[in-house]
């Protein structure tokens, strides 16, 4: 089971490498995965995208897709994707303490 | 698991859309939009009948192909009647907006919004008689075949 060591905790994993309990995200941990994964420091659009998915993951039970998330969250794609570089939908789950998105689109 | 993991990932991707019914130009368009999520370099190349999918008075009316579809379950003469490709299309147009799939134009503007790239093939507008202004501003340019293996080096090259 492969895990992360971030500020003094042992994070259990997925086998996509994403946090495997969302319960234990924080917003020192989203930090921290952020500059690791090379998304380098969160801005508050960053904010607004991972708190919307956030949001429809405690709702829903899954992160919601790059589609919805352009069409609700106010963040458009173009802008999207120079937050998240080198695969928004994944980056932004995988800083966001959420399981890999499901969706196709 | 382990030899997964030594292969090679994919970095780019150049898809060739070739029909222009629906279900010819839908599948093209989300592995190009996929590639992206992925953070996987795209890039699409429409041909023949595929340029519909980029004509933009066309763009909004692709039909499902009814006759010659043996998935699609129904005898040909069926297939052939004035009307039946027209409600195929809807009730595919009906599942696919449920799925959350955007129709053929905000899909091309999402790809083209994405950094995918969208061209359109030199030898099919010249025997179809279009003109660049023919097109959606989308597309990034007219190419000739040798452009598009130009600029698919070190791509996967995907038919469909």
């Amino acid at each position: 089971m492969a895990t992360l060591e971030i500020l003094g905790k042992t994070l259990v994993l997925d086998k996509d490498g994403h946090l495997a309990n969302p319960a234990e995200w924080t917003e020192e941990i989203a930090r921290e995965i952020s500059v690791r994964e090379g998304v380098g420091e969160l801005t508050a659009t960053h904010w607004v995208v991972i708190k919307f998915m956030r949001k429809v993951y405690e709702k829903e039970g899954d992160p919601p897709s790059i589609r919805r998330i352009t069409q609700e969250s106010g963040v458009d794609t173009r802008l999207l994707y120079q937050l998240f570089p080198n695969g928004p939908g994944r980056k932004a789950a995988k800083v966001a303490g959420l399981p890999r998105p499901k969706s196709c689109i | 698991m382990s030899e997964a993991k030594s292969r090679k990932p994919v970095e780019r991707v150049s898809i060739i859309v070739s029909r222009g019914s629906l279900e010819g130009v839908y599948p093209g368009l989300i592995m190009a939009n996929g590639a992206r999520m992925e953070g996987i370099e795209a890039s699409l190349f429409f041909t023949f009948f595929g340029l519909d999918a980029i004509t933009n008075k066309r763009l909004d009316h692709l039909k499902v192909a009814t006759v010659g579809n043996p998935a699609m379950h129904i005898p040909t003469v069926l297939g052939a009647i004035p009307g039946i490709s027209a409600f195929a299309t809807h009730m595919m147009k009906k599942e696919i907006e449920k799925l959350n799939i955007p129709p053929v134009r905000e899909f091309l503007q999402t790809i083209h919004d994405a950094g995918g790239e969208i061209y359109g093939c030199k030898a099919s507008v010249d025997m179809f008689h279009l003109k660049k202004e023919d097109f959606t501003p989308l597309v990034d340019d007219i190419i000739t075949v040798g452009e598009f293996y130009e600029k698919s080096a070190g791509a996967q090259i995907i038919f469909t």
